[in-house]
């Protein structure tokens, strides 16, 4: 409103009988008021904005048992865990060597880069990572036999063609970081719990 | 002033406006007699007695559990009553519940975890109307707020259990209860004097265990009831003071006016 | 060149889009610079109110409706989940919840307002007509949203409500069915209440829109009911009555946060917590405390086809309340005797929702037909009469008049203010 020149000339007129120290003090009253009005707005803004986030139903979202018993060596299976796919791979003896004789100069993403940083230790046949292609969230192909595996092994992203090795590190990009790890443990030698 | 006389009268008028919905609770007690039990979080400022519900939560698992289902509430809510994670994973794991399906299709079974709802005695109204000579025990999760008198009906319920006045005519299979509407129930009297064991070394007298799980109950059909009040304190101070505010600004524009 | 608006805002980008689009100069005649009768009390505010009460209801439900499920096996315990689960979930839900009682308190107050100062008198009969339009649009859009929670008087009362239209002849029981897209209230009533109670809400935006274009064309009634004779008796609109307004919902908002935060269950219904159960109707059904004294009109006769055209009637017969009163003044103030008679229309709609409230029987059943008598009388029947018979005080001369009398001098108003009214 105070863009108007004609607008704040008619506004204050009648306050402008008052004295000078007067129309200080309503400034600063106005002052207060307006900060209390963006405040308030603020205030009332968040629950609402809040109330999109998780709710606590899924923020506690139990977690998934996979039985690993089934699983082929050479291949791998896809369970779902708080709606996402997560990959859970019986490596061969070479993949598993192929894997580890990866330097980090090697990767485009070095962090966890290291084989024995992406499984647990003495259990290093089996691979767990969250299936979501790091570039724009595509699932990467390379479980089932059939399924192209790219030239390093591992998955091959349909939508962009990045490449994951035998790790699940991205060789190839556009995707700019390995496949997430999700947090999971050994129940015991053939069962985990993911989450 | 005439301004202010009309104000005022508009504010009669939501009064009287607001006075029959006020009435509604009060409608039912024809000849009941309603306890008040004052309870602590039914005052403005009021919060649960945590250790009460606690204990109460013990009275609902060891007795009401074995008829009354809670099913709006899941193991992890059990922090609002001040549990530990570690305590609410040892609840939930001792209780076997449905957990989808193997690999093979076959129905499963395992131990809760804490996002499982509170497991209910029954699989399905029917089977729980067999159960219980054709009554359904009733959900419990909003019981408080379910019934008119909340709390202290709750508790003038489970305390009121008494042997039928001389001529009072009761159907096979009810009991005498002087709160019940009508006064025939079909739940036998559920807690007596030492019906469970408190660890704490509290009395288990029946009055202690009723208010424990009345408290309980409480708890779960409000939940919200501390945060709701604390912010409640904050928000209406806020809008006080801006109506303060507002106020003086508006007379310091209008000085000039009239 | 000729189309565009020559703009006399300086700041460069709002002259800009103004020059192309003049909404902020049409915000600056509507709500800056707009004269206003400058004798406005505090009953002035509950149209803002109603503004601010129905953005927070919009608001609120659009983030309901995120979580919840029109469904019957759903409905109920999405509910819950909203009030346990989502974050902030039961804040947004009692607000919405207790918003709907704060409408109608705010639009009560409202209509009483338009009814003792004559609002609805030539030339504002349309802007009435509109506000008429708004009230029963909110009737229709509070009673769906009662029943979304789909509890035990949520089902009970879509029933009852529903089946009052099975009153009428003939086509009475099929327009029920329709309503219901079944044979009973069931999961496509639940349904379509939910799409129809999102809609609604708009739709009520556009009257309301109307209502205040209206509002604009006639300007504002006053306290005392004399139109505007010169700039000096009115002020701009901002800051004036921006601030003024201001104080009436910060006010109000500390009122509504007070019920929302230590009482937001105390104008619900116990019934409510229980989920709908078609098998069983609780003990006393009731609907909720704004709709009473239409419910006790309704059982105020005992015919059904009656009961339930008086109980319509007692909203149509407002829409013809500018032609029932005969009276040429506005302002109860000047009408000795409407002055009580207007008092005596509240307590009987007050009795009549005390009555709504009780079970129909002994001396509520005399009540609510004393009451409901009155009612329609007082439009009716005392109203067309009245304003024959009625000897009005003297009308001041103009708004500043009076005040001029007791201060001796009146002050300078701004060169846009005195602009003088075309209309009024």
């Amino acid at each position: 409103m105070a863009d108007s020149s004609a607008a704040a000339a008619t506004h204050h007129a009648p306050g402008h009988h008052g004295a000078a120290g007067d129309v200080t003090k309503r400034d600063l009253l106005q002052l207060i008021a307006l900060a209390g009005a963006a405040i308030g707005g603020g205030a009332i803004a968040w629950p609402l904005i809040d109330s999109m986030n998780p709710s606590k139903d899924v923020l506690a979202l139990s977690s998934v048992e996979v039985d690993l018993t089934p699983i082929i060596e050479g291949q791998g299976i896809v369970v779902s865990w708080q709606g996402k796919p997560i990959f859970v791979r019986h490596r061969t003896a070479d993949e598993i060597k192929q894997a580890q004789q990866v330097k980090l100069s090697e990767l485009l993403d070095p962090q966890a880069g290291l084989d024995k940083d992406r499984v647990k230790s003495g259990h290093d046949q089996w691979l767990v990572v969250v299936g979501i292609c790091t570039h724009l969230g595509c699932i990467p192909l390379g479980n089932k036999p059939a399924d192209p595996r790219g030239e390093y092994g591992g998955w091959f992203c349909p939508c962009h063609g990045s490449l994951y090795d035998t790790s699940g590190r991205v060789r190839h990009g556009p995707a700019p970081l390995n496949l997430a790890l999700p947090p999971y443990a050994f129940e015991s030698d053939t069962k985990i719990k993911v989450g | 002033m005439r301004p202010m006389r009309s104000l005022l009268a508009g504010v009669f008028a939501i009064g009287l406006l607001a006075a029959p919905s006020l009435s509604v609770p009060v409608r039912a007690e024809e000849e009941i007699q309603m306890p008040n039990m004052g309870w602590k979080f039914e005052k403005l400022f009021g919060t649960y007695d945590l250790a009460s519900a606690q204990r109460g939560f013990q009275v609902y698992s060891n007795v009401c559990a074995n008829c009354h289902s809670m099913a709006l509430l899941h193991y992890r809510d059990l922090s609002g009553i001040g549990l530990e994670p570690e305590q609410i994973k040892a609840i939930a794991a001792g209780v076997t519940v449905p957990q989808g399906t193997d690999d093979q299709g076959a129905p499963k079974e395992g131990p809760a975890t804490p996002a499982n709802q509170f497991k209910s005695p029954f699989a399905n109204e029917k089977a729980a109307r067999a159960a219980n000579n054709g009554a359904l025990p009733p959900d419990l999760s909003l019981i408080v707020n379910a019934r008119e008198g909340g709390p202290d009906y709750i508790y003038g319920l489970l305390t009121g259990f008494v042997e039928a006045p001389g001529g009072f005519k009761m159907q096979d299979g009810m009991y005498y209860n002087k709160m019940y509407p009508g006064h025939q129930i079909a739940m036998p009297q559920p807690l007596q004097d030492g019906s469970v064991e408190y660890t704490d070394g509290t009395s288990t007298s029946l009055d202690q265990e009723v208010r424990d799980v009345v408290t309980f109950l409480a708890w779960a059909s409000n939940p919200e009831m501390v945060e709701r009040k604390q912010m409640g304190v904050r928000i209406v101070l806020f809008f006080v003071f801006m109506t303060g505010i507002t106020y003086a600004v508006k007379r310091r524009l209008w000085s000039d006016v009239h | 060149m000729a189309g565009l608006h020559k703009s006399e805002f300086a700041n460069p980008v709002i002259n800009w889009i103004d020059t192309r689009l003049p909404i902020f100069t049409m915000m600056q005649k509507e709500y800056g610079v707009f004269p206003t009768p400058k004798n406005f009390n505090y009953l002035w505010n509950f149209g803002a109110l109603a503004m601010v009460i129905l953005m927070i209801m919009i608001i609120t439900g659009i983030f309901l409706a995120m979580n919840y499920q029109p469904n019957t096996e759903l409905a109920f315990n999405s509910v819950q989940h909203i009030m346990r689960d989502v974050n902030y979930g039961w804040l947004i839900r009692y607000t919405h919840q207790n918003g709907a009682s704060m409408f109608f308190i705010v639009i009560y107050i409202h209509i009483f307002r338009g009814l003792y100062y004559g609002s609805y008198k030539t030339p504002r009969e349309l802007l009435w007509m509109l506000g008429v339009v708004i009230l029963i649009l909110m009737m229709a859009t509070a009673f769906m949203g009662y029943v979304l929670p789909w509890g035990q008087m949520s089902y009970w009362g879509a029933t009852v409500i529903t089946n009052l239209f099975s009153a009428f002849p003939v086509v009475g029981p099929k327009i029920v069915t329709l309503l219901w897209g079944g044979f009973s209230v069931d999961n496509p009533t639940l349904n379509r209440f939910f799409a129809l109670h999102y809609l609604l809400p708009f739709v009520l935006v556009g009257v309301i829109f109307l209502h205040v274009a209206a509002l604009h064309i006639t300007g504002s009634n006053n306290p005392l009911g004399i139109d505007v004779k010169s700039p000096q008796d009115t002020l701009p609109f901002h800051p004036y009555y921006t601030v003024k307004d201001s104080v009436g919902i910060c006010a109000f908002l500390a009122f509504f946060a007070a019920i929302i935060f230590f009482f937001p269950n105390m104008l619900g219904d116990p019934n409510n917590f229980i989920p709908a159960n078609p098998l069983q109707t609780p003990a006393d059904i009731v609907p909720e405390w704004y709709f009473l004294p239409y419910y006790a009109i309704l059982r105020s006769v005992p015919n059904k086809l009656l009961g339930v055209c008086m109980m319509f009637g007692s909203l149509i017969v407002l829409f013809v309340l500018p032609w029932l009163d005969t009276s040429r003044i506005r302002s109860a103030r000047f009408r000795p005797v409407y002055k009580w008679l207007i008092w005596v229309w509240v307590l009987a709609f007050v009795v009549l929702g005390v009555c709504g409230a009780h079970k129909p029987e002994g001396i509520w059943v005399i009540l609510s037909r004393v009451a409901t008598l009155y009612y329609f009388a007082h439009f009716l029947v005392i109203l067309p009469v009245l304003g024959k018979l009625e000897r009005p005080l003297p009308l001041p001369e103009s708004i500043s008049q009076p005040v001029l009398g007791r201060r001796g001098g009146g002050p300078l108003l701004g060169a846009a203010a005195a602009k003088p009214m075309e209309k009024a």
